[in-house]
């Protein structure tokens, strides 16, 4: 497969779209927890109980076209590859536990990779929606357009004091997790993030990365999701976490311009060693990519690189996890032999770029 | 930093405990860390959770034991009926079984519900369209009572007349949802 046409099929919309506030936020997204009145959670439910869920959600959903959101394909977990399970974990439309930890798992995917629903993970239903930038009150408004077309059909677990009922207490009420992928070298290198991190901790929000829960802040790039939910309305949450957000955003950049001031000629020449690596490199380990992928993304918000499409980032942070690059690859590769192919796949990358610059396109 | 325990080596792990939204900093050395078990984060692995952070809040509420003294004789167990899931297992797993066990357990969610989410006990966002037609008028109903009540205890009987008008227009047209059937 050639490369231009593995990355056709790889790259979700939200990965090479630029939404609202994009050179600083890379994706928004709204999820919400639901299941079903009759059945028992996941924790506890039954073989058969779980094959009925799937029949059930199947029924409504595939091969509907459901209005603002169109068709959904379905995926049963166990008739996928370890290796599918693993590219759809990375590129975030499912959860690991979902890819592991759930024999009778599903999904459905929409074509633009916007819409997934995990289906028999620790709920029932786990309804997500992914968009670029910060967007997140349009992600919320798809997510519930969705909500209420499965609901005109299947009776959901709610209660009128506690609201959607989920298998975990951290989640009942509105069921809804917003969260937003920002990338913030501006802050880590002026060290401010260590202060702003116990901050946001405070306003009920939580500060993880890339990865979700445990994962750590590679390629400075952080998740912010909300705590509660439970006694706040989703548009509160929302919009909570959108003004949060946006001053995140204005810190971001005023550190980024205080940088560009002070730094002499240190960041521009940061910014093009990283370029050098990535553009060179024959061996290089994921840390080292991310870390090199955010000076260069820095880069070209700063203007110092041009010509290189800013999607970049987004798409190869995720395409140079393990997963893509064995599908690239076509089979399993250790460790080393990733290293080796991840540098390999990352100069293609770039050449693409400058073809398509010569070619004066950048169509992908 | 030398070892807060034994005041002898190293210190080399570093913990930040939030107990209560108050923060307390231990610095120790590995050994008496791992006796003290506070390395159970770290051999946790990825079976650590949310939920065995569940199963401590539920231990450290005075509040909850109380309540379990009360309403549980030791030689009764609650049980949902649905699901058989005990209250013992729902602390232990962190996890309810069905959506029964709501209401199974209900006199003793309110403590972990308000640590989990900063005090709040019940649901202000989202009604299900079809089958929440009358809850979300009942929910109107409510919080008009609550105001009413307190511009009473104000002693402000204008805005509180008004409020009744209010919840009484309502009642009957809850009363007419009900009467005719879900729409």
């Amino acid at each position: 497969m050639s490369l231009e046409h593995f990355l056709q099929k790889a790259i979700s919309s939200w990965m090479n779209e630029e939404g609202p506030d994009s050179d600083i936020v890379l994706s928004s997204r709204i999820r919400l927890a639901r299941n079903f009145k009759d059945f028992s959670f996941s924790t506890l439910f039954s073989q058969e109980e779980a094959m009925q869920i799937i029949n059930v959600i199947k029924d409504c959903l595939n091969d509907t076209d459901i209005p603002e959101v169109g068709r959904l394909e379905f995926l049963q977990m166990e008739s996928l590859q370890p290796l599918d399970k693993l590219v759809l974990v990375e590129k975030h439309l499912i959860s690991p536990n979902l890819a592991e930890d759930s024999p009778y798992g599903a999904c459905l995917l929409s074509a633009n990779e916007e819409v997934s629903i995990m289906v028999n993970e620790e709920d029932h239903l786990r309804i997500q929606c992914l968009y670029s930038g910060l967007q997140l009150n349009e992600a919320l408004q798809r997510a519930n357009a969705l909500d209420d077309f499965i609901e005109g059909q299947i009776d959901y677990a709610f209660d009128e004091e506690r609201g959607y009922l989920t298998s975990c207490p951290t989640n009942v009420g509105t069921g809804l997790r917003a969260s937003v992928m920002m990338h913030l070298p501006g802050l880590v290198l002026t060290n401010q993030i260590n202060h702003l991190i116990p901050a946001i901790n405070q306003l009920g929000l939580v500060v993880r990365g890339i990865y979700g829960e445990g994962s750590e802040a590679i390629g400075n790039i952080f998740q912010i999701s909300n705590q509660i939910t439970l006694g706040k309305s989703e548009t509160d949450i929302v919009e909570d976490l959108t003004s949060v957000v946006q001053q995140i955003i204005a810190q971001e950049r005023s550190a980024r311009e205080a940088l560009v001031h002070t730094s002499d000629i240190q960041l521009e020449d940061r910014v093009y060693r990283s370029f050098g690596i990535l553009q060179h490199a024959r061996v290089i380990e994921t840390k080292e990519a991310a870390r090199c992928l955010s000076d260069v993304r820095l880069g070209i918000d700063l203007g110092y690189i041009k010509n290189i499409s800013k999607g970049i980032l987004n798409e190869l942070m995720i395409l140079t996890q393990p997963g893509f690059l064995q599908k690239y690859a076509g089979g399993p590769l250790r460790p080393h032999e990733r290293d080796i192919r991840r540098a390999a796949f990352i100069r293609e990358r770039f050449d693409l770029e400058k073809k398509d610059n010569s070619e004066g396109g950048n169509s992908l | 930093m030398i070892c807060e325990e034994c005041n002898e080596r190293p210190a080399t792990m570093h913990f930040t405990k939030i107990i209560n939204g108050k923060k307390t900093e231990v610095h120790m050395c590995e050994r008496c860390a791992q006796e003290k078990g506070e390395m159970f984060m770290l051999n946790g692995g990825p079976g650590f959770s949310i939920n065995n952070l569940l199963a401590g809040l539920f231990n450290i509420d005075p509040g909850f034991q109380q309540a379990k003294a009360n309403a549980l004789p030791k030689t009764e167990v609650l049980r949902c009926i649905r699901c058989n899931l005990t209250f013992s297992q729902f602390v232990h797993i962190g996890k309810f079984g069905c959506a029964e066990c709501y209401e199974t357990f209900k006199d003793h969610l309110d403590p972990i519900l308000k640590r989990v989410h900063s005090g709040n006990t019940s649901h202000h966002g989202k009604i299900p369209k079809r089958i929440g037609g009358s809850i979300h008028i009942k929910k109107q109903i409510k919080d008009l009572k609550q105001q009413l009540k307190q511009f009473i205890e104000h002693e402000e009987f204008e805005k509180a007349a008004e409020i009744r008008d209010q919840v009484r227009s309502l009642e009957k047209g809850a009363d007419n949802v009900e009467g005719g059937g879900q729409q």
